[in-house]
């Protein structure tokens, strides 16, 4: 049912997005996918990297990684944002089409009042795409 | 988009910094064991994420509110002290200030025919992000917006008054306020005179310790792997201790500075606008109008904010861009033509003569007009240049040295003496050929709404006046919020979006705060008395990037 997974990924708060990445790669393996994990940073020295460049190293990495313990096929795709906060929606929302993914797993936070003024990620992408959307919440599996 | 090994023109990446590529292309990075944000706070107090460098932040916002509350309260006790700060600063250093100046500006000419101008921000073969209209529109922006507006007429009509008006001496010492040796009595020369301080106030100096700053920081940044805060700067001299108390005091007075220069700018803008409308529509112009002014712009500032700078900084720059293009154009169509055509040349022609003997840091008999006009200028652009360097910065990855610094130095200028030409040119010529003082008369933030009350349509430009001055302030608002978040989470542009619009609030609360308790003087004397400091801080910078630049590949 589903060719390509895409998950986005937080290389700087890997223990938020692990429920969402175990999910990713139990559907992986029940649709025989592939898994794209999707990194977005910005081009000025962060916490993970000091250069876009190291960031999509560490992200290729780290995808290695998840597909040896899942078994499918990986890849990864590093997106440089001059302004990653901001336009994350947008630049996820690009990069579904980009690489071509038909179910994109992600983790989101509970609903909260924040939330109308700045809405929540997972929401906004699902709004915006053709692709499913798989949206797990952090206490999933607890 | 990792190293091309065949690059010809690579050179061995730091072998000190095994495990770290480059930056696109080569590049040299410093090898440190600082990591980004190390020394942050994160929290979710009341479910909202914050990412903050723990003393930076907290140091800055509590010495910032305690300032704000002092100079309120106790309005009538420090408002003598600041005016003797003030005046002792303006009246003392601004040799200084002069001098330090002329070194910015020859540094970042001199580096354009050099062939340190060739090494690419970012790596050698980094893309730009901004396409040139939005990288320009972004630059002009966040580097002067309201200060065109307001200075934008009144600067040359005064600069020319005094200069007409010839020197006046008591016990001798100069008591004028004209520029170098003034004019006396011969309109000509008064004009060109007038035009070139003003164009000198406007021109290279401001924008090399713009380009200075914004160099230093892109490239200890995109190409030195440094975080983005002021403090990477000083990498070079102070090396390991950068990450500790120097360098967080040095973000510190960068947070300061920028917050007191944005916030004169925004109540500038403020009373500006406040005193368009009034004169447009008969809106009362009192403190009730520049509050809700300030509350309602702001909010459109937050918007802004959350949109992100491409979708928010970006197209609201360009939109501003071609509304000042467009008033530009019309008062040129409209106004003397001819005048303004020639008087570019003239001007430009008569800055470039005079700026030898206005840039003289010694030996000045024009004392009030070198310290009263020009050093709080150099002052105040020195307080406002790591806000403007750093938004520069940021948007300008992926150019060479060469192209940046022409970019931030000539084009800019060049707009300026056009700008000035355009509407001081009008308001002077109105004075000459038709004899109308109404603009010499007016209050300072009105001059530009009568300027533009003698040409025709005057509903639709004085609008368009106010809308600009308005959008200004929302790209200072959103912009500076962005610096002054990323200063204080250490370096992180990445940091939770409610921290940007918790100094977008800040920003708008000191205006509103200072402008009720009329404490312009009092920022103004802020915004000098950090820029002292700064001053030492930019003379720092310009032997980093030096000594940075030379580190670096060169690129074809």
């Amino acid at each position: 049912m589903f060719k390509k997974i895409m998950v986005p990924v937080d290389l700087a708060h890997l223990e938020l997005i692990e429920p969402s990445l175990q999910a990713a790669a139990d559907l992986a393996k029940h649709y025989q996918a592939e898994v794209c994990y999707v990194g977005v940073t910005a081009s000025t020295p962060g916490s993970v990297a000091h250069t876009p460049e190291e960031y999509a190293e560490k992200l290729e990495a780290f995808a290695q990684k998840r597909g040896n313990m899942h078994g499918q096929p990986v890849s990864s795709k590093t997106i440089v944002s001059p302004d990653p906060i901001a336009d994350l929606d947008n630049t996820l929302i690009e990069a579904i089409d980009d690489v071509g993914a038909d179910l994109v797993v992600m983790p989101t936070h509970p609903p909260k009042h924040a939330d109308a003024v700045i809405p929540s990620h997972g929401g906004k992408v699902a709004t915006h795409t053709k692709a499913s959307i798989f949206l797990v919440r952090p206490s999933a599996g607890k | 988009m990792a190293n091309d090994p065949n690059d010809k023109s690579a050179k061995e990446p730091n072998t000190g910094s095994e495990g770290i590529p480059a930056p696109e292309g080569p590049a040299n990075l410093i090898d440190t064991d600082y990591v980004i944000g190390q020394d942050n706070i994160t929290a979710s107090p009341l479910g909202i994420n914050v990412d903050l460098h723990g003393k930076v932040f907290t140091i800055s916002s509590l010495v910032i509110l305690f300032f704000v509350i002092i100079t309120l309260a106790l309005q009538d006790y420090v408002t003598p002290i600041f005016d003797a700060i003030f005046s002792f600063l303006t009246g003392n250093m601004s040799w200084f200030f002069l001098l330090a100046a002329n070194i910015f500006v020859i540094l970042a000419i001199g580096l354009i025919f050099t062939p340190l101008g060739k090494v690419r921000i970012g790596g050698a073969h980094a893309k730009p992000e901004f396409s040139y209209t939005g990288w320009f529109a972004m630059l002009f922006a966040a580097g002067m917006g309201i200060g065109l507006m307001f200075y934008g007429v009144s600067e040359p009509l005064t600069h020319f008054g005094t200069a007409m008006g010839g020197t006046a001496t008591e016990n001798g010492m100069r008591t004028d306020w004209a520029p170098l040796g003034a004019a006396a009595g011969d309109q000509a020369a008064a004009i060109d005179l007038g035009m070139a301080a003003t164009i000198f106030h406007w021109g290279l100096h401001p924008w090399g310790i713009y380009a200075v700053v914004a160099l230093a920081l892109a490239l200890f940044s995109f190409n030195k792997g440094l975080p983005l805060t002021m403090r990477s700067i000083f990498y070079p001299i102070l090396g390991e201790r950068v990450w500790g108390w120097p360098g967080h005091l040095i973000d510190i007075l960068a947070v300061f500075a920028t917050l007191f220069g944005l916030a004169t700018s925004l109540g500038m803008g403020a009373s500006q606008a406040a005193a368009g409308l009034g004169y447009l529509f008969g809106i009362p112009n009192n403190n009730v109008t520049m509050v809700l002014l300030i509350m309602g712009i702001s909010l459109v500032a937050l918007m802004s904010i959350l949109a992100g700078v491409d979708k928010g900084v970006q197209r609201l720059s360009q939109l501003n861009m071609a509304l000042a293009f467009l008033l530009l154009g019309f008062v040129i169509m409209v106004g003397p033509t001819l005048a303004i055509a020639t008087g570019f040349f003239n001007n430009l022609a008569s800055y470039l003569v005079n700026l030898p003997a206005l840039s003289m840091p010694f030996g000045r008999e024009d004392a009030n007009f070198s310290q009263g006009w020009t050093a709080f200028y150099w002052a105040w652009w020195i307080s406002w240049s790591p806000f403007v360097g750093m938004f520069i910065a940021r948007v300008s990855r992926g150019r060479t040295v060469r192209e940046f610094l022409i970019a931030v130095m000539l084009v800019p200028s060049t707009v300026s003496v056009l700008w000035m030409t355009a509407f001081g040119g009008t308001a002077i010529d109105q004075v000459i050929s038709d004899g109308f003082t109404g603009v010499q008369d007016a209050a300072l933030e009105l001059q530009l709404f009568v300027m533009l009350g003698q040409l025709p349509l005057t509903q639709i430009t004085s609008f368009v006046g106010i809308v600009l001055v308005m959008v200004f302030f929302i790209t200072s608002s959103d912009s500076g919020s962005l610096v002054i978040d990323s200063i204080t989470a250490g370096g992180k542009v990445d940091a939770p979006k409610p921290q940007r619009v918790f100094w977008a609030l800040i920003e708008g609360a000191i205006a509103i705060a200072l402008l009720l308790g009329g404490g312009l003087a009092a920022l103004q004397t802020a915004v000098i008395t950090t820029g002292l400091p700064f001053t030492v801080v930019l003379l720092a910078a310009c032997y980093a990037i030096v000594k940075g630049l030379m580190s670096e590949p060169r690129s074809g």
